[in-house]
């Protein structure tokens, strides 16, 4: 586990609140409301599943149950940039696992970890949908297809500038 | 709304659609009524728009400002089908295609092709559909096309994607119209029963008994759920239909809520699916807007709303009782059976759960008819199938077939055989659940039941093809890895079984297996398949299975002679410069990051293999095709 601190802004704090005097008292409210602390924080440390435990009234072992469970929902944050290889079947027979190591003797950390100045992270993901660009890598939502492991660097230099 | 407005959208938008429907003689008569010289349809599924469809769009929107061209209609559409040749533009009404679009591209067909007296640009076209003589047919007659019949993505890639009039146009809504006026609720679940239609999502279970099943419970509340968490990795034909006819599904929902009872659905969707997601958004909001979901539809006195909820990536959801354990928000572990959702489900209530292509179906068969629909197909499995062909695979894409469509004809016909001249080898059929057909069954009629016979399932219909170059034990092992991380931990056999039939398995592609653990795997497999709690556990053994029983070869070569036949598993393999084809030429030496290759200039080289780290730089690089791997 990271050794970050959390630290969120009043904006934030609001934000969840009023997400979750949304969804209170509603059937299966749980699942709709991580997911939504996630978009505000960009992960869930275990401070903001406390207010949503208390908030939606259930124990946080509940809340801490969930989170664990969806591949989804991190407890960790990501780097500023965060690289995304695809593992499905079909990027796999086209040779995504190259990919993945490309990118990880680039960025000198292993797949789920972060680099320590929180600029770079990588996860794997089962995939996205896009089998006719196999293989494919996400970085930032943006989706590079038709890789091999030689085009790696190059596109994360380009992140590495800003 | 009425069904009398709903036929008025119907009729005002219908020569618009038809231009993209019919041949093009006619197409091209129709086109004038339209008041549209020509349409321009781009592919804004999640395929091309990640090789940036959109940019096509605004590019053309800019050149016809330019151009001064206002009367050709541009349209974003869901999926075509041929991912491989994304991005994709099609116009009508000559009906021809243009694969591999940039936003250069588009400038010069708006400047040469779209604007009056164009003319085709041909060496844009995708070149299958011009000609030697230069002539170009219209892209429904290429072998990709021509070989399928589509039933349930009938409006993907045809119709605007967030437009309701023109899904309404495109046949959306008319059978709602049509249950709600003229049927009953048995008539609706007898049609649907004797169309023989079976679950797309992955067992196969008749539709109608589901509904039968949940009519005859009894309660005031229940719920239709659609199972949208596409999870085997590979399969794209949900996601498909959501981006590009989304309202056949919610159209689909609400008739089996008139069906069975229910006022309520739920749309339980992969959040991995931001485009499927926001038109499912924009769907639901327009069907509201029109009175076709919600309080007295289409005037009738029932009542029916839909709800999304987002998955967050767990492949067991897809299993009924897990799904809707997320839907109430809870972890998605499933639970025994009986009670089966149709008595129990969600929220405790009767509820009826069928996959995205299910739904994709129900239109057709009220409106055509349970007759037609159970004419097509094989004598158990009516209708077509969607197959998401991936891998080594020319043509990479979705295509619908109808169900006995023999593997050699989606994969050399339609799916325009392997590249590069490599040899078929096996073919992957329902994903981690699903195990591998060897190339001796390439003749095999592809239907729910054939599938089983040899070990093998439909699935979800994702069909990975695997060339020479695979390894089978590697294969098996990625799965295996698959279910293994996927596992929910609730029962033993599935948690404990995956856990250790993947330490075999990698022990095996390390090169430390003996024939004992080919034996042990085997009795692991069988004993996960009889006691696990859900399908997750029950199926996970197949791929290992299906590989041992068909190449069991490949299994002994690693076990025996401690060799990976098709030069994948790492361990197994040694690196070696061939001094006769070899150059000299230094370039391997200086790419070897561990410096294991020495040699001098002009002189054959040679690999340290107690060096060698097995990266393959050398092999990338190496110019004369002097080094291999054994």
């Amino acid at each position: 586990m990271s050794e970050i601190t959390f630290e969120g802004t009043p904006e934030q704090a609001a934000a969840l609140k009023s997400c979750i005097d949304k969804h209170r008292g509603k059937a299966g409210a749980l699942m709709p409301v991580l997911h939504e602390a996630q978009n505000i924080y960009g992960y869930l440390p275990i401070e903001v599943q406390t207010v949503i435990a208390e908030g939606l009234n259930v124990s946080l072992a509940e809340v801490f149950g969930v989170a664990t469970f969806y591949s989804q929902f991190s407890l960790s944050p990501k780097g500023k940039h965060n690289v995304s290889i695809c593992l499905g079947t079909a990027c796999y027979v086209k040779g995504s696992d190259k990919l993945l190591e490309a990118v990880e003797s680039k960025l000198g950390i292993r797949c789920g970890e972060c680099t320590p100045d929180r600029k770079f992270s990588i996860e794997s993901c089962r995939c996205v949908g896009a089998c006719g660009l196999a293989p494919v890598m996400i970085v930032d939502g943006e989706v590079y297809g038709k890789l091999t492991a030689k085009d790696v660097p190059g596109i994360l230099e380009k992140y590495m500038k800003d | 709304m009425t069904c009398e407005q709903l036929k008025k959208i119907a009729a005002e938008k219908a020569d618009l659609i038809n231009v993209r429907r019919i041949v093009r003689e006619q197409a091209e008569k129709l086109a004038g009524n339209t008041g549209y010289r020509k349409q321009v349809l781009v592919c804004g599924g999640t395929g091309c728009t990640s090789s940036h469809s959109l940019e096509i769009i605004e590019q053309l929107e800019k050149s016809f400002k330019q151009l001064g061209i206002d009367d050709v209609l541009i349209v974003k559409t869901g999926c075509f089908g041929l991912c491989a040749l994304g991005p994709i533009m099609i116009v009508y009404p000559e009906g021809v295609f243009y694969s591999q679009m940039t936003p250069e591209h588009a400038k010069t067909v708006a400047e040469k092709h779209l604007v009056k007296g164009g003319e085709i640009v041909k060496e844009l076209l995708y070149a299958e559909t011009v000609h030697a003589d230069g002539s170009v047919i219209p892209f429904a007659e290429i072998p990709f096309y021509k070989h399928q019949l589509r039933i349930a993505l009938r409006n993907c890639g045809v119709i605007a994607a967030e437009d309701i009039n023109e899904a309404i146009a495109a046949g959306d809504y008319s059978a709602l119209a049509k249950v709600l006026t003229e049927m009953t609720p048995d008539d609706v679940i007898n049609e649907v029963l004797a169309s023989g239609l079976r679950g797309r999502g992955g067992a196969g279970f008749p539709t109608g008994r589901k509904w039968q099943f949940a009519k005859a419970s009894k309660g005031d509340i229940k719920y239709v759920c659609c199972n949208a968490d596409e999870g085997d990795p590979g399969a794209f034909m949900d996601r498909s239909v959501l981006e590009g006819d989304p309202h056949c599904v919610i159209e689909a929902m609400t008739i089996a809520g008139y069906a069975i009872g229910a006022h309520q659905g739920y749309i339980y969707v992969r959040a991995e699916y931001p485009i499927a997601v926001e038109r499912l958004k924009i769907a639901i909001k327009q069907a509201r807007k029109y009175g076709l979901l919600g309080k007295n539809i289409l005037g009738s006195g029932f009542d029916f709303d839909l709800d999304l909820r987002l998955g967050a990536g767990a492949f067991v959801c897809g299993e009924e009782t897990a799904l809707m354990a997320s839907i109430e928000g809870k972890r998605g572990e499933p639970r025994p059976r009986p009670p089966f959702p149709a008595v129990k489900g969600l929220f405790e209530k009767p509820t009826i759960l069928n996959n995205v292509e299910t739904w994709a179906n129900i239109n057709p068969i009220i409106m055509k008819g349970s007759k037609w629909f159970s004419s097509i197909g094989t004598e158990k499995s009516k209708g077509t199938k969607v197959f998401a062909v991936g891998g080594k695979i020319t043509n990479v894409g979705l295509v619908e077939v109808p169900m006995g469509t023999k593997l050699g004809t989606i994969i050399n016909d339609i799916g325009g055989g392997i590249p590069g001249g490599k040899k078929f080898k096996a073919a992957q059929t329902g994903g981690p659940s699903g195990g591998c057909i060897p190339a001796k069954y390439i003749d095999i009629e592809m239907d729910f039941d054939n599938l089983v016979s040899i070990g093998s399932m439909m699935g979800s219909g994702g069909l990975i093809v695997m060339d020479e170059d695979t390894c089978m034990v590697d294969i098996a092992k990625f799965y295996l890895e698959f279910t293994a991380d996927e596992s929910c931990g609730k029962c033993t056999p599935c948690r404990i079984g995956t856990k250790r039939m993947l330490e075999i398995l990698t022990k095996i592609t390390e090169g430390k297996g003996t024939p004992e653990d080919l034996v042990k795997i085997k009795e692991i497999a069988q004993h996960m398949k009889s006691s696990s709690l859900c399908a997750l556990g029950q199926s996970a053994p197949n791929p290992v299975l299906s590989t041992i029983e068909h190449f069991m070869n490949e299994y002994e070569a690693h076990v025996n002679d401690k060799k990976c036949p098709a030069g994948v598993c790492k361990s197994l393999l040694s690196y070696y410069i061939d001094p006769e084809k070899c150059k000299g030429c230094t370039l391997c030496s200086r790419k070897c990051p561990v410096g294991a290759i020495t040699g001098t200039v002009k002189e054959a080289h040679v690999i340290d293999t107690s060096k060698c780290i097995k990266c393959g730089q050398c092999i990338e690089n190496c110019k004369f095709g002097a080094i291999s791997k054994k």
